[in-house]
C-alpha cells in the first residue's frame, strides 16, 4: 500500500507492467519489487529444492527469493531480481520456478519429503539399485533444476564494453562515498563516482533521518548535482563494481538500458567496464542480516532495513499491521517511521532484555523472541516467546534485523580474509586486502550516518596523499544522526522446526547441524555438504549466521571457525556483457587478401586459415562437386598456369650484418652460404628439437633476406626471432620487420608460367636468368615487385609479389592471363593435392610432435653449426629408429580408400592401441594417378617402402590394404620445376 | 531411505580427526583427490592400513573442489590413452565400490572442430580411442546440430565442421569424490590430518625417514607426494627440482537455470567448455591465466576471453548471469601429462603434473600411485608417466603438441 | 593486470605474451651436459612468491622483457628489457 507523501518516486508518472499476465501500476523510480508490494503483492518466488512461497527479503541486488523473469521472445531474462529491476511502461514480468503457477506449484510436495533431502541428500541417497543414479534419479533432479529458463534462442541484445581510467574510483554513494568523492574531487583528482542504485545516495535515501536542514535524500541529490557539475568526476548510477583484479583493475556492470525499453542496435542493454584505477574506495556499506527462526522464510518475513527502505524510498508500506524483531538498536527506527508514517506497529521485539527503547508509541517486548509464524502464502501470524510463554500476534508483515555486515565483498576477490570484530559481531575488511584501496563507511564498521560522512573525507584524504595530492584543506560536514550502534547476537531462535538461513537453496539451522555432527566441520566443508551460500545471493543473507551457528555446534567460537569469503563478481554478471562483441563475427578479427572480393565474386567458398579466408576452390558452371572443381584447377597447374593467393603466408623482412648468423641460428640448415638472389628451403625447430615451422627465404642483398613462413605458424615465428635477437644475442645487428601485410603474393604455377609472367614483366625473363630457386626484383607495368622462382607444386613456378595496394589489380591481372592461356585461379583443396602429389609437408605433418628425423630431414640439421633445437632434437627418444616416420601411402586396390587420421598397422595385427604403428596425416584423390594417395607416419617406415600395411578407421568404418612409398609420388627428379 | 525417516539423526561423522602417530608405514602428503584416492586403495588393494593422509586444509579444500568436474576418456597419445581408459572404467564402479553417490553421469561429451585439418586430428585421437577400446563417435555439422540445436550454425565467426562424440564422457560430483575416498579411507583405518602442512621431508642416506609438519614430525617408511599445484614447492623440501610450473586455470558457474546444455560440449577454435550441473548452474571454462601463479585467483582478460568464446559459439547463453568466478592452481608440465614414478630417494614417491585434467584422473591415479607405493612396480597403465622421459625425449605425450613450454598445454 | 613497458609505459596485461622464467636468458652451450639442457628447457624453480621471468610486448613495440613478479601477490617489482639483462649477463660472466 501506498503511503501519502513518502518516498522519492514521481507521483506524477504512472507506469504500468505485468507480472504473470497481471497488469500493475506503479510510478516512476519504482522497482518491481516496490511497485508489487504496494500493488499488495507479496508472494513473488518459490525456493530453489523445497519451492516454499516467497517474498521479498530486501530492497536490493542481495535478494534470494524475488528472483522473476523479464522479457519475452528470444530477449527473456531469467533470475532478475524484483528488487533491482525498475518498472518501465510495457514491461513485462513472471515468476519462475513454479508450475504450474506461482500459487499452486506442484513441485511444492517436495517440501513434504524434506526429510530425505537434507543436507548431502544427494551423495547418501539416489544410489541404489545400481545404474539409477543416471537412468532415473538424475533426470528427475535435473529437471527440476534452476531457476529461471534462458529463451534457447540467440542473444538479440546488444551489449558493449569499454575501458576507463581514473586517480580514485569510488564505489558506493552513500555519506561515505558522496564525501570521499566530493573531497578527492576538489582535490583535482580524476575521479568516478560508481553505484549499483539508480538513484545515488546509499542509505539515505531510505532513511528518514535529516542530514544538515534535508532529509538526506535530498542532501545527497545536492552533492550529486555538485559532482555532476565537475569535470573531473564521472558518476556511474545503475552500475556494479563486480570484482577487483591484479593492478588496479575494476570490472563494473553498467545497466544502461535495463529500465527502460530501448533495445536494439546502438543501444547497449549493459556494459562491462574495465577501470583502471590509481586508488579505490571501498563505500559499500552494510547488508542487514536475517534471524533464523522456525519458518522465518513467509511473504511478509524482511529485514527491517529493507521495511524502512520501501516505506522512505517507495513511499510504500509493506503491510497493515507490522511487527518488528531485532537484536539492535537499528531495529527500533523502523518501528519508528511506521508509527510516525501510521503504520500499525503491532509490535517492537527486541531480544535484548536490557534494550533501550526510547519514544515508543507501540507495544514493546524487550527479552522476547519471534519464534514462528504462520500463515499459508503470506504471513498472517506471528508466535512470540517471552519469559510468560508463547503468544500469536496477527501481523501481515515482519521486519527483522539481526544486525549488519560490512560489505566486504570486494576485499576478498584477491584473497584478502576479513577480520572478525566482536563489538559489531561481524567481519570487517582487512586492511591492505587490496593494494591501494581503502575502505570506508559502513563497510569499514561504521555505523553512524555522521561517522560515515567524516570517514568518507578520511578515506578521501588517504588516498589523496597516496596519490601525491593535496587535500582540501578543510571539508565541513552537516549534522546527521550520530547514534551508537548497539546489538547483542541472535543467530538462531532455539526451537523445533526448521529455521531458515540460506532462503533461496533452502538450508537450516538443523542442516548446519547436522553437517557438523557428521564432520563436516570447516566452514568449506560445511558449505558444499550443504550447500548454504551457494545461491544466487552468494551467501551475501545468511553466510555469517551459518558460520555462527558452525561454531557454535562445533564449540569453538567465530574466528576460530573460519572466515567468510567472497569470489568475483560481487553480484552476478550476464555473460553477454563480459563477452560483449564477439557474438557472431566479432569473436576474431577476419583478415583479408587483396584477391579476396574478386574469389568471392567468383564463387569461392571462403575458408577459415587461423584469422585468414582462403579459398577453397573456385567452382564454373556444371560443375556439382568440389572435387570436379579441385580435379580441374590441378589440372590448370599440372598442364598450363594456375594462379593462387599466397599472401597469407608469413613474410618477414631481415636486414643487418648478422642476419645471415641469424638465419643460421634459426634454421637447422645453412643460409649463410646463400648467394644473393637465391632462396633456399629451411626447417626450422622449437628448442626442444621439434619442428616449428618450414619455410623458403631469399637473399635479397648481402644482409638483407625475406623470410617467409607457413600462414599458421607466421605469428609465433616472428616471436621466436625476436626473441633470440633481443634475449639470446642482443649483440647481433640485426632487425626483423613483419611484412605479411605490405606484399600481397601470388604463385604462379604450371608449364606455361614464365610465358604468362613474360607477357606481363617489364623485362622478361629466361631460365638462365631465373633458374629455379632464383630471386630478385622485378617490374610490372612500372610497378616495383619481387620474383621468387619457387614452387609448392612440384612444376615450373614462381611466386610473385607486389605492394598490397597493387594486389587487386595484379591478381586480375595474372588471372586473366591464365585463363587466356587456358589455366585459371586454384584454391586450396588444389593446393593441397598439389602439394601432396609431391610429398611437401604442411602443418598436417609438423603437427607439433614430428621431429626433422620424424619428416626424414635429419640430415638438414647442419653438423656445421649450433642451431637452436639441435641439442635436444638429439635426444634418444627423438632419434628412435622405430619412431614412425614420413611415408607415402597408396592402396593395394586403386579403388581404396585412405581417411587422414586413420591409424596403421600390420597387415595382420589387430586394430588395437598396443599394434597401432602410425598414422595417416594428409590424403587426397590425385587425378594424375587416377586413385586417392596420402602422406603418414610409420615406424621405420622409410625402410619399408613397397611393404603392404593396413589402414584401419574406425571411425569412418574404413579398412584398406596400403602400400608404403616413397612420399613423393609424381616428378621424383624434380625436373619439371626446373626446366 | 531409512536415514530419511529417522530425520538423518544416523549419520555419523564421516570420517575421524585422529592425531597424528607417532609413524606410519606410509605417509601421503597432499589430501585432494589423488592423495585420497591414493590413501584408500593403498588399504583397500594392498592391505596397508597404517598410513595416514596429511592435509595442510581441509580435505578436498584444493583443486578437486574447484574443477569443472569433466570426466572422458579421449586422449590420443600412447600413455594417456590407456591411463585415463583404466581411469574410467574405475569411474563407471565408483559408487558401487565406495558406497557413496559420486554422481557420475556419462552424459556425453563433444569435442567441437572447425576445420578439415582439425576434423583430422580429431579422427586421428578418436581411432586411437577406439583402439584401446573405448567409444568414439565423428559427428558432422548435421550430426552435432541434432545434439546441439543452439549453436550458432549460421553466423559464427569460425563454423562447426562437426564434432567428437565422446558418449561415455561426462562429469561428476567434484566433492562427493573426495569425500567418498576420504570416507571410504577413513572406513579402512587410514589415518586422515587435516590442518597438517607438511614442511619438510627427512631423507637419511638417500632413504625417506618420515615429515616434519605444523603438527610435529611424523616417521614413515614411505611418503607418497601428491599436492598438485604445491608439488614444486614440497618436491623441493627433498631437494628436487621438477620439470613444472604453476599456473591458475579459472572456471565459472552461472545462477541456476532450467536445464539447456544436456551434454558437455567443447569448442575447438578458443579454449571453451561448457556442461550444465544437476542444480541447473552453467559451469564452464577455457585456458589458464598463462602467467606463473599460486593465487588462486583469476585475472579479467581471460574471463573476458572464455565469455566471449561462449558468446560466439552458442549467443544462447548471453544472458545466463556468472555468479562465481575461481581459480585453481594447476602443475603444467613441458609435454601437459603427468607423472607418477619414484625419485631417487628410497621410499619418495611422486605424483603429479596433472595440469588441468587430473580430476578424472582421481581414481587411476590412485590406483595406480598405491600399486607403485605398495609394490615398487610400476602399474601397466601408468607405466608411461616417468619423470625421465623430458630428459631422454622417450615417450612424450604432448597432447596439445605445442612442445616444452609448461603454459602452452 | 597492467606492465611497465620501458618502451612504451604502464600497458594492459592483454598486450603481453609470457614466456615462463627468465632461466631461458642462459641458454647452454650446445655441448653442455644434458642436465644442463634439462635444467634449462623443463625444470622450473616455480617459486610462491618474487621470480623472473620473461614477457614479450607483443601487441606493442615487441620488445622482450623480464619481469620481476610475484607469483602470488602479481605484484610487479621491476621491468627492464631482455637484451639490456642480456648484455650485463655477458659481461658478467
Ligand atoms: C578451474 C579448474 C577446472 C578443472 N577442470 C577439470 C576437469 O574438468 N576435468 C579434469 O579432469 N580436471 C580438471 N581440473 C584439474 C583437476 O582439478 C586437478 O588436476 C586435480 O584435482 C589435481 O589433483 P588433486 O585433486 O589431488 O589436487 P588438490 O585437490 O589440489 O590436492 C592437493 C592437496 O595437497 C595439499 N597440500 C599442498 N601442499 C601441502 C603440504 N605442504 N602439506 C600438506 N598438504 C599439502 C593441498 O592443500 C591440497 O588439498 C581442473 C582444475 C581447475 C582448477
Ligand atoms: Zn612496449
Amino acid at each position: 500500500m501506498r503511503v501519502a507523501g513518502k518516498g522519492v518516486i514521481d507521483r506524477s508518472k504512472a507506469v504500468s507492467f505485468s507480472f504473470d499476465g497481471r497488469r500493475y501500476s506503479g510510478f516512476a523510480g519504482d522497482t518491481v519489487a516496490s511497485a508489487l508490494l504496494a500493488n499488495g503483492v507479496s508472494l513473488m518466488g518459490r525456493s530453489f529444492k523445497y519451492h516454499r512461497p516467497r517474498g521479498v527479503l530486501s530492497a536490493g541486488s542481495e535478494e534470494p527469493n524475488a528472483l522473476i523473469t523479464t522479457g519475452t521472445g528470444a530477449g527473456q531474462e531469467p533470475n532478475v531480481r524484483a528488487t533491482v529491476q525498475e518498472i518501465y511502461e510495457g514491461l513485462v514480468t513472471r515468476s519462475q520456478n513454479a508450475w504450474p503457477s506461482l500459487d499452486f506449484d506442484v513441485m511444492a510436495v517436495n517440501d513434504l519429503a524434506a526429510p530425505f533431502l537434507g543436507a548431502g541428500f544427494y551423495y547418501k541417497t539416489f544410489m541404489w539399485p545400481k545404474r539409477f543414479w543416471e537412468a532415473v534419479y538424475e533426470p528427475v533432479i535435473r529437471k527440476a533444476a534452476g531457476l529461471g529458463a534462458l529463451s534457447g534462442q540467440n542473444n538479440p541484445d546488444t551489449y558493449e564494453r569499454a575501458y576507463a581510467f581514473c586517480d580514485l574510483l569510488v564505489i558506493g554513494a552513500g555519506p561515505a562515498g558522496l564525501m570521499a568523492a566530493l573531497t578527492a574531487a576538489r582535490a583535482g583528482a580524476d575521479v568516478i563516482l560508481a553505484d549499483e542504485d539508480s538513484l545515488m545516495g546509499g542509505r539515505l535515501n531510505a532513511e528518514s533521518g535529516a542530514v544538515g536542514h534535508q532529509s538526506g535524500a535530498v542532501w545527497a541529490a545536492g552533492i550529486v548535482a555538485q559532482l555532476s557539475a565537475m569535470d573531473n568526476v564521472r558518476l556511474m548510477s545503475r552500475t556494479t563494481v563486480t570484482g577487483a583484479y591484479d593492478g588496479g583493475m575494476y570490472g563494473a556492470l553498467e545497466r544502461v538500458n535495463q529500465h527502460t525499453g530501448i533495445r536494439g542496435a546502438g543501444a547497449p542493454l549493459e556494459a562491462f567496464w574495465r577501470i583502471s584505477a590509481r586508488h579505490s574506495i571501498l563505500a559499500a556499506g552494510a547488508l542487514e542480516r536475517p534471524i533464523a527462526f522456525r519458518n522465518n522464510d513467509r511473504p511478509g518475513i524482511m529485514t527491517a532495513g529493507a521495511v524502512r527502505a520501501y516505506l522512505n524510498r517507495w513511499g510504500v508500506a509493506p503491510g497493515k499491521r507490522v511487527a518488528v524483531f531485532g537484536n539492535n538498536d537499528d531495529a527500533h527506527r523502523t518501528a519508528r517511521d511506521l508509527a510516525a508514517a501510521g503504520v500499525h506497529v503491532v509490535a517492537l521485539i527486541d531480544s535484548r532484555p536490557d534494550a533501550v527503547i526510547e519514544g515508543a508509541t507501540f507495544p514493546v517486548f524487550k527479552g522476547a523472541q519471534v519464534c514462528n509464524s504462520g500463515g499459508r502464502k503470506a504471513l498472517e501470524s506471528i508466535t512470540i516467546r517471552t519469559d510468560s510463554g508463547e503468544e500469536a500476534l496477527q501481523v501481515d508483515c515482519l521486519a527483522m534485523s539481526g544486525g549488519w555486515n560490512p560489505t566486504v565483498h570486494l576485499t576478498c576477490h584477491m584473497n584478502g580474509r576479513p577480520s572478525w570484530r566482536e563489538d559489531i559481531q561481524a567481519f570487517v575488511p582487512t586492511p591492505g586486502s587490496i593494494p591501494d584501496m581503502t575502505v570506508a563507511g559502513a563497510c569499514n564498521g561504521v555505523f553512524s550516518t555522521r561517522a560515515c560522512l567524516s570517514d568518507g573525507v578520511e578515506a578521501a584524504r588517504t588516498a589523496l596523499g597516496a596519490l601525491g595530492r593535496k587535500a582540501p584543506a578543510e571539508m565541513a560536514l552537516p549534522e546527521a544522526e550520530d547514534t551508537p550502534y548497539a546489538l547483542s547476537p541472535l543467530w538462531a531462535v532455539a526451537g523445533a522446526g526448521r529455521a531458515w538461513l540460506d532462503f533461496q537453496n533452502d538450508v537450516s539451522v538443523k542442516d548446519i547441524k547436522q553437517a557438523a555432527a557428521e564432520n563436516f566441520s570447516s566452514v568449506e566443508h560445511m558449505k558444499r555438504y550443504t550447500t548454504q551460500g551457494m545461491a544466487t545471493d552468494q551467501g551475501k543473507n545468511s553466510n555469517v549466521a551459518a558460520l555462527a551457528i558452525l561454531a557454535d555446534a562445533t564449540g569453538r567460537g567465530i574466528p576460530q571457525t573460519g572466515t567468510t569469503t567472497f569470489r568475483p563478481p560481487y553480484a552476478p554478471v550476464a555473460i553477454a556483457a563480459m563477452g560483449a562483441g564477439a557474438q557472431g563475427h566479432g569473436f576474431a578479427p577476419e583478415r583479408h587478401t587483396t584477391s579476396h572480393k574478386r574469389s568471392v565474386a567468383m564463387g569461392a567458398p571462403m575458408i577459415e586459415a587461423g584469422l585468414w579466408y582462403r579459398p577453397s576452390y573456385f567452382p564454373k558452371a556444371g560443375e556439382t562437386t568440389w572435387q570436379q572443381s579441385c580435379d580441374r584447377e590441378v589440372g590448370y597447374v599440372r598442364k598450363a598456369v594456375g594462379i593462387c593467393d599466397v599472401s597469407t603466408l608469413g613474410k618477414i623482412d631481415i636486414q643487418g650484418p648478422d642476419a645471415a648468423r641469424l638465419l643460421d641460428f634459426v634454421y637447422t640448415n645453412m643460409f649463410s652460404t646463400l648467394p644473393v638472389g637465391r632462396v633456399r628451403y629451411g626447417v626450422m625447430l622449437r628448442e626442444d628439437g621439434t619442428v616449428m615451422d618450414d619455410g623458403t627465404t631469399a637473399r635479397l642483398g648481402a644482409e638483407h633476406f625475406v623470410m617467409t613462413t607457413t600462414t599458421a605458424a607466421a605469428g609465433n615465428v616472428m616471436r621466436h626471432l625476436e626473441f633470440v635477437c633481443q634475449a639470446l644475442h642482443p649483440e647481433w645487428e640485426v632487425s626483423c620487420t613483419s611484412v605479411t601485410e605490405q606484399w600481397a603474393q601470388f604463385a604462379v604455377a604450371g608449364p606455361m608460367a614464365r610465358a604468362l609472367l613474360n607477357g606481363m614483366l617489364d623485362k622478361p625473363i629466361d631460365n638462365e636468368s631465373w633458374p629455379f630457386m632464383a630471386c630478385g626484383d622485378v617490374q610490372l607495368g612500372g610497378v616495383a615487385g619481387r620474383l621468387f622462382r619457387i614452387s609448392f607444386s612440384g612444376e615450373h613456378a614462381y611466386e610473385i609479389a607486389v605492394p598490397s595496394r597493387y594486389g587487386a589489380a595484379a591478381f586480375d591481372a595474372l588471372l586473366g592471363r591464365a585463363e587466356q592461356m587456358g589455366g585459371g585461379a586454384y584454391g586450396m583443396e588444389a593446393l593441397n593435392v598439389l602439394r601432396i602429389e609431391k610429398g611437401f609437408i604442411t602443418h598436417a605433418e609438423i603437427e607439433g610432435r614430428a621431429t626433422a628425423f620424424d619428416i626424414g630431414m635429419a640430415r638438414m640439421i647442419s653438423a656445421k653449426k649450433d642451431c637452436i633445437g639441435k641439442t635436444m632434437a638429439a635426444r634418444p627418444g627423438l632419434v628412435d629408429a622405430l619412431r614412425p616416420q614420413l611415408v607415402g601411402l597408396k592402396p593395394v586396390e586403386p579403388g581404396g580408400r585412405l581417411t587422414a587420421g586413420a591409424h596403421l598397422f600390420e597387415r595382420e595385427a589387430p586394430a588395437i592401441r598396443e599394434n597401432s604403428k602410425g598414422h595417416v596425416s594428409s590424403v587426397c584423390y590425385s587425378p594424375e594417378l587416377g586413385m586417392m594417395i596420402g602422406l603418414g607416419f610409420f615406424a621405420a617406415g622409410p625402410a619399408r617402402h613397397a611393404e603392404v600395411i593396413r589402414l584401419v578407421d574406425h571411425l569412418r568404418k574404413v579398412e584398406t590394404e596400403v602400400e608404403i612409398c616413397h612420399p613423393v609420388f609424381l616428378d621424383p627428379q624434380g625436373e619439371r620445376a626446373r626446366g | 531411505m531409512r536415514e530419511g525417516l529417522t530425520g538423518n539423526k544416523g549419520w555419523g561423522p564421516h570420517w575421524r580427526n585422529p592425531e597424528p602417530k607417532a609413524e606410519y608405514d606410509a605417509i601421503i602428503i597432499g589430501g585432494g583427490g589423488h592423495g585420497l584416492s591414493t590413501a584408500y586403495y593403498l588399504a583397500k588393494n594392498h592391505g596397508m592400513t597404517n598410513i595416514a593422509v596429511l592435509e595442510k586444509g581441509y580435505l578436498g579444500g584444493g583443486n578437486v573442489g574447484r574443477n569443472t568436474t569433466i570426466v572422458r576418456a579421449n586422449y590420443g597419445q600412447q600413455g594417456n590413452s590407456e591411463f585415463y581408459s583404466h581411469s574410467l572404467k574405475l569411474w563407471e564402479g565408483l559408487e558401487e565400490d565406495l558406497n557413496y553417490n559420486a554422481m557420475h553421469s556419462a552424459r556425453g561429451l563433444i569435442n567441437l572442430f572447425h576445420s578439415d585439418g582439425q576434423r583430422d586430428a580429431f579422427a586421428r585421437r578418436g581411432n586411437m580411442m577406439i583402439n584401446q577400446g573405448d567409444d568414439a563417435e565423428l559427428l558432422d555439422r548435421e550430426g552435432v546440430r541434432h545434439l546441439l540445436p543452439y549453436l550458432d550454425f549460421d553466423n559464427i565467426r569460425f563454423p562447426v565442421y562437426g564434432g567428437l562424440l565422446h558418449r561415455r564422457g561426462g562429469t561428476a560430483r567434484h566433492d562427493a569424490v573426495a569425500w567418498g575416498y576420504a570416507r571410504g579411507a577413513d572406513q579402512r583405518g587410514v589415518d586422515l590430518i587435516q590442518q597438517c602442512e607438511v614442511t619438510g621431508i627427512d631423507i637419511e642416506n638417500g632413504q625417506v625417514r618420515g615429515v616434519q609438519t605444523t603438527r610435529g614430525a611424523i616417521r614413515a617408511k614411505k611418503v607418497g607426494i601428491v599436492v598438485a599445484g604445491r608439488s614444486g614447492q614440497v618436491a623441493a623440501m627433498a631437494g628436487m627440482r621438477l620439470p613444472i610450473e604453476s599456473h591458475v586455470l579459472q572456471a565459472f558457474v552461472t545462477e541456476g537455470l532450467k536445464p539447456v546444455i544436456d551434454h558437455v560440449v567443447s569448442f575447438g577454435m578458443g579454449h571453451f567448455y561448457i556442461s550444465q550441473s544437476d542444480k541447473g548452474g552453467l559451469v564452464f571454462g577455457g585456458d589458464l591465466d598463462f602467467y606463473a601463479s599460486y593465487a588462486s585467483r583469476g585475472n579479467m582478460p581471460m574471463m573476458e576471453h572464455v565469455m566471449e568464446a561462449g558468446m560466439t559459439l552458442m549467443p544462447m547463453i548471453g544472458k545466463a548471469k556468472v555468479l562465481r568466478s575461481w581459480g585453481g592452481i594447476m602443475d603444467m608440465t613441458p609435454d601437459g601429462s603427468p607423472i607418477i614414478d619414484k625419485t631417487d630417494t628410497q621410499g619418495l614417491f611422486i605424483d603429479c603434473g596433472w595440469c588441468y585434467g587430473g580430476f578424472k584422473a582421481v581414481p587411476g591415479s590412485g590406483f595406480s600411485f598405491a600399486h607403485l607405493m605398495a609394490t615398487g612396480e610400476h602399474h601397466a597403465p601408468a607405466a608411461r608417466y616417468r619423470l625421465d622421459r623430458f630428459r631422454t625425449g622417450r615417450g612424450l605425450m604432448d597432447e596439445e603438441a605445442t612442445g616444452s613450454q609448461h603454459n602452452l598445454h | 593486470m597492467r606492465i611497465e613497458c620501458p618502451m612504451c609505459g604502464s600497458r594492459d596485461r592483454r598486450e603481453f605474451y609470457y614466456q615462463g622464467a627468465a632461466v631461458m636468458l642462459a641458454r647452454p652451450d650446445p655441448q653442455a651436459h644434458e642436465a644442463d639442457w634439462e635444467a634449462y628447457l623443463h625444470l622450473r624453480e616455480n617459486p610462491a612468491g618474487p621470480t623472473r621471468e620473461l614477457w614479450q610486448h607483443d601487441g606493442g613495440c615487441g620488445a622482450w622483457l623480464v619481469v620481476t613478479r610475484d607469483t602470488v601477490s602479481h605484484q610487479i617489482s621491476d621491468t627492464q628489457l631482455a637484451a639490456d639483462v642480456k648484455r650485463a649477463m655477458g659481461k658478467a660472466s
